[in-house]
């Protein structure tokens, strides 16, 4: 594997320096219309060989352009100074020749989106060849060879032949281990990964991240890990450094950053995490900590520290300086905030930092559960799209079986979770259900009435009652309507009358927490979470009793997601509404739900309430999924065990006969062959389990209560 | 692949067929053979007249199906049938058909190579003196018709010749009839010829393909692949010809199809200038000369070369995309 054994600096480094060290580095890119945009203000690091760095920031933080930076990638119009040092010697400025002689060799880049970052063209084999022929003389066949040894070991089955396949032939995690394929190629001193598992869903998360260990592992290179997920790092990184602004505001080892966080912000960020690992007592008790407001934009930066708006702790001199980052607590640990002895000194916690709002009790949360009305029933829902072959003549040639076949109910004033990973059904069943209209087969109820039997009008009242909240908040809102225009819209339509439209208008964006005054303002002039309570405000306007919400946080900064989730928490209490709460991320539906539903190609794997399917999840597939997802916890991060599943997600025109899982089950593997035979033949249905709690099922032969967190 | 390109084939094949009958039937309905003899001094009587028309298959008293059951039974055979002087239109096209493939192929390798580069390079310095440069040329070209060009380039060579003091730029003719000399001198001499035409033609392709090629290379030059390529130790150009060029490339290609149309309506016009004898000249002599036999072998000639251009583009496009290549 190894062309060099040692660290092997380029000549004229000094073997004991740091990889990498980064001084004062500033990125500026002018702007002739305006002024200018600073997005790194002046950060420094060093990572030494066989170390993980993690910088963390959310999105404009700087941490991406800082990276691309050191490598010397960004657009010719941005103005780099400072200093960047490769073992001892400056990179910063060298000229595009000497530059190429490091990137891929001494320092290479894994990318976020594995489609957009491999060249279409070529076929995986040629571009990971392409790696090893520029940097050494090997010959084309010794190339390729190396490029199918590199493929194999990033863990991809059949490399000789997967390596002659085209980047849209291979899943979004295949693209992600040929990235770090190719990366390791010339056995770098240094891999910097930006974002490089953001685009992938958890399980091929952990399956990525485990790659990257074993690279890291292979080559003994540092790692500058890029993330905006907490979760993400803190099983991996040996020290972290938080972004805010374009600069680094804390830094420490990864222990004393989540455990003993300094700066506020910080703090901030690490309690506006929905926890996966630490169960609510109940809905109505706990609230995320949020970090009010946005982040400065970076080209009118005010004097001051730039997070003294946000900051609950802001004193007037805050305000005055722009405070540097000072030793605090244990070595290494430098913090960016002139409160930072303060809060050492008390040992407060995010908690104590933050004032947490009060979340209301939904009315209906002490009636049995068995004797609230039912809001939402389904049936034996299913929906297959015909897949269709042909140009003039159309002949179906098959079915994508996207839902096939699933049961839930949702009773009043209750939060039920659907969860799964892209592709799996959950937006289809979504809509199946807003449509309100006869689903090809199976049953829908809808507050005590069939879809099948409905009339056009009892059709057009129920929607009063039935509102949606969607994703992408800027998309879901007409560019060209003010704000008021956007709420009064279904007013006007169910004949709310004329003059309370505007006091109407008025109440919902109070209720929200907007500005009433912004109500002739346009949704651009919004930042993302502003234009998702714009969007909630509409959902609320006719005063429904159930909302489904499709994926309403997963497009918004951890920080911003935490405020939306307290407003969906409040205003449930407030209005006992019901929610069907769809979304790939568990932890934001542990936090919110009361009970969950984990769906697999088109079908439910395991359904029950959030304390019975996340304490002792029973479904292997709800088992994997739940041990996939990175704790924001380093100690905890260390100890698991993960599952990691194989392979992709089988196409759902195509499922496996018997049970769908049973080709990725880790269980399946340890079962003997009669028992296998079970689930190739029959495909098990939900079955409640027994013990102590009564609303749980899983749909597996050999079900069996597992603790994974 | 190979049957996808061979239903390509068919497709177009049926399409030569149809745009050439619809030709022959519109010259037949429009053009007035006859009134070429009746124009006569003295008019030779009408029997003589009708005798020779239909032998050469012209005669309208011959309804027009009849007419065109007899062309489409000859043209099956290869005949394209006789200019109404009594030529065989096969030998006259014959003829031209080289003349004109030459200043074609000559004039679209030119000009969508030079303007594929021209817009790449200008994409990688956008905003640069010679993007700008480049911006404000092809804006001239392509608000100029293509007669201006040939007239403009004309009057620049006169001039070129008169301050070099010889005759290097020829504007009239394929070649200097009664030309002393041996193979080299001869050759020379066509390129001599050559030149103006060629360019003329070139001008206008290396307009459309620059503006073109410059936006889809812009496209390209900002996306991740070319990031990933340079971050893989390619210098910047290589990175730019071999992963952004290469990329960019695709939707060029298409287009090849698209521009080749107006490539034929430009050899008509460069070919009357110049006075070259090819394909375009002989549409024009045609219609004037109410020869519908030649109109309508001059659009079965042109179907075919646009038909060409496509079945090209579309095996360049599977050739250069994975993406589309059908198993």
């Amino acid at each position: 594997m190894t062309q060099q054994t040692v660290a092997a600096p380029r000549s004229g480094g000094d073997p004991s320096a740091p990889v990498l060290e980064v001084t004062d580095l500033h990125v500026t890119f002018p702007n002739d219309r305006g002024p200018d945009v600073k997005a790194v203000r002046g950060i420094g690091y060093a990572v030494r060989r066989g170390e993980v760095l993690g910088i963390v920031g959310e999105s404009g933080s700087g941490k991406s352009v800082s990276s691309l930076a050191v490598m010397g990638l960004l657009p010719e119009s941005a103005e780099t100074t400072g200093s960047v040092r490769l073992y001892g010697e400056e990179i910063l400025g060298l000229g595009d020749r000497e530059l190429s002689k490091i990137r891929g060799k001494t320092v290479s880049m894994v990318f976020q989106d594995p489609l957009s970052a491999l060249t279409p063209v070529y076929t995986i084999g040629d571009q990971i060849a392409e790696a090893v022929r520029i940097h050494t003389d090997a010959s084309k066949e010794r190339a390729a060879a190396r490029a199918v040894e590199l493929l194999d070991l990033v863990g991809i089955p059949y490399a000789a032949q997967r390596a002659k396949a085209f980047p849209h032939e291979f899943s979004g995690g295949m693209r992600q281990r040929a990235m770090i394929a190719m990366a390791i190629a010339n056995d770098p001193d240094l891999i910097i990964c930006d974002e490089p598992t953001t685009a992938l869903d958890v399980t091929i998360q952990a399956q990525v991240l485990e790659v990257l260990k074993t690279a890291q592992r292979e080559t003994g290179a540092a790692i500058v890990m890029i993330t905006h997920d907490m979760g993400v790092v803190a099983g991996f990184a040996d020290r972290v450094m938080v972004m805010y602004a374009g600069r680094a505001v804390e830094v420490g080892q990864v222990d004393d950053i989540y455990y003993r966080p300094r700066m506020p912000y910080t703090m901030g960020l690490l309690g506006s995490i929905p926890r996966l690992d630490e169960g609510a007592e109940g809905p109505g008790h706990t609230a995320l900590v949020p970090i009010e407001g946005t982040p400065p934009s970076l080209s009118a930066l005010q004097p001051g520290c730039p997070f003294a708006p946000r900051c609950p702790l802001a004193i007037d001199a805050c305000r005055a300086e722009e405070p540097a980052a000072e030793p605090v607590g244990r070595t290494g640990h430098l913090s960016a905030c002139i409160r930072s002895g303060e809060i050492e000194e008390h040992g407060w916690s995010p908690q104590d930092v933050y004032p947490l709002p009060a979340i209301p009790e939904a009315p209906a949360a002490h009636v049995p559960r068995e004797q609230r009305e039912t809001v939402l029933q389904v049936e034996g829902l299913i929906k297959h799209h015909p897949l269709m072959k042909g140009a003039v003549f159309k002949r179906r040639i098959g079915s994508v079986y996207a839902v096939d076949g699933i049961d839930l109910d949702i009773r009043e004033g209750e939060t039920l979770g659907l969860v799964g990973e892209s592709g799996c059904g959950k937006t289809t069943t979504l809509m199946e259900i807003l449509e309100l209209s006869r689903p090809q087969r199976g049953k829908v109820v809808v507050l005590g009435k069939d879809t099948a039997t409905m009339t056009q009008r009892d059709r057009t009242s129920l929607r009063r009652d039935l509102q949606v909240v969607f994703q992408d908040p800027m998309a879901a809102l007409d560019p060209r309507f003010t704000v008021a225009d956007i709420l009064s819209e279904p007013l006007r339509t169910h004949g709310y009358p004329a003059g309370a439209v505007h006091d109407r208008v008025r109440e919902l964006l109070e209720l929200v927490g907007l500005e009433p005054g912004h109500a002739a303002r346009y949704p651009q002039d919004f930042s993302g979470g502003q234009r998702q309570r714009i969007g909630i405000a509409r959902a609320l306007a006719l005063q429904p009793r159930l909302i489904v919400l499709d994926e309403p946080v997963s497009a918004l900064d951890v920080s911003i997601q935490a405020g939306v989730i307290n407003l969906l928490d409040e205003l449930r209490g407030r209005l006992s509404l019901s929610y069907l709460f769809v979304a790939h991320d568990l932890s934001v539906v542990r936090h919110i739900a009361d009970r969950v539903a984990v769906m697999y190609l088109g079908r439910i794997a395991e359904i029950g309430t959030v304390d019975a399917v996340y304490g002792a999840p029973s479904h292997p597939y709800t088992q994997a999924l739940l041990s996939a997802i990175p704790l924001p916890d380093p100690h905890k991060e260390r100890e698991r065990r993960r599952i990691i599943l194989r392979g992709d997600l089988p196409s759902p025109a195509d499922p496996p006969s018997g049970c769908r899982f049973r080709t990725r089950c880790q269980k399946f593997l340890i079962l003997n062959e009669e028992e296998q035979k079970e689930c190739v033949q029959r495909e098990p249905q939900i079955l409640p389990l027994r013990g102590p709690a009564e609303d749980h099922g899983a749909a597996c032969h050999y079900a069996e209560r597992v603790e994974v967190i | 692949m190979t049957t996808f390109l061979l239903r390509r084939l068919v497709n177009y094949l049926v399409l030569v067929i149809v745009a050439t009958s619809f030709a022959y039937l519109l010259a037949g309905a429009a053009l007035d053979p006859r009134s070429n003899y009746q124009g006569r001094n003295p008019p030779p009587p009408e029997y003589v007249v009708d005798k020779t028309l239909n032998e050469y298959n012209l005669n309208d008293k011959t309804p027009l199906l009849e007419r065109y059951v007899t062309w489409a039974g000859n043209v099956a055979t290869g005949d394209f049938g006789k200019t109404w002087e009594g030529v065989s239109v096969n030998e006259e096209v014959g003829r031209r058909i080289g003349v004109s493939l030459r200043l074609i192929i000559l004039g679209v390798v030119l000009g969508s190579v030079t303007g594929v580069f021209i817009g790449a390079y200008a994409a990688v310095k956008q905003y640069g003196a010679f993007d700008r440069g480049s911006t404000f040329g092809s804006f001239v070209i392509l608000s100029i018709p293509t007669v201006v060009i040939a007239v403009l380039l004309q009057v620049s060579a006169v001039f070129a010749n008169d301050i070099l003091g010889l005759k290097f730029f020829q504007y009239t003719g394929e070649y200097t009839p009664g030309l002393e000399g041996g193979l080299l001198t001869h050759a020379l001499d066509r390129v001599q010829h050559l030149v103006l035409p060629t360019l003329t033609l070139a001008l206008t392709q290396v307009a459309t393909y620059s503006r073109y090629q410059r936006n889809m290379m812009l496209d390209v030059l900002g996306s991740d692949f070319v990031r990933t390529a340079m971050a893989k130790g390619l210098r910047r150009r290589t990175a730019l010809i071999k992963h952004a060029l290469r990329t960019a490339l695709i939707p060029a290609v298409t287009y090849f199809a698209f521009t080749f149309g107006v490539l034929l309506a430009g050899t008509t016009f460069t070919e009357k200038i110049f006075g070259w004898h090819g394909m375009g000249e002989l549409l024009i002599d045609s219609i004037s000369r109410n020869d519908i036999n030649s109109v309508a072998a001059v659009a079965c000639f042109a179907a075919i070369a646009v038909l060409i251009a496509g079945l090209l583009s579309d095996i360049f496009y599977a050739i250069l995309d994975p993406r589309v290549r059908i198993r």
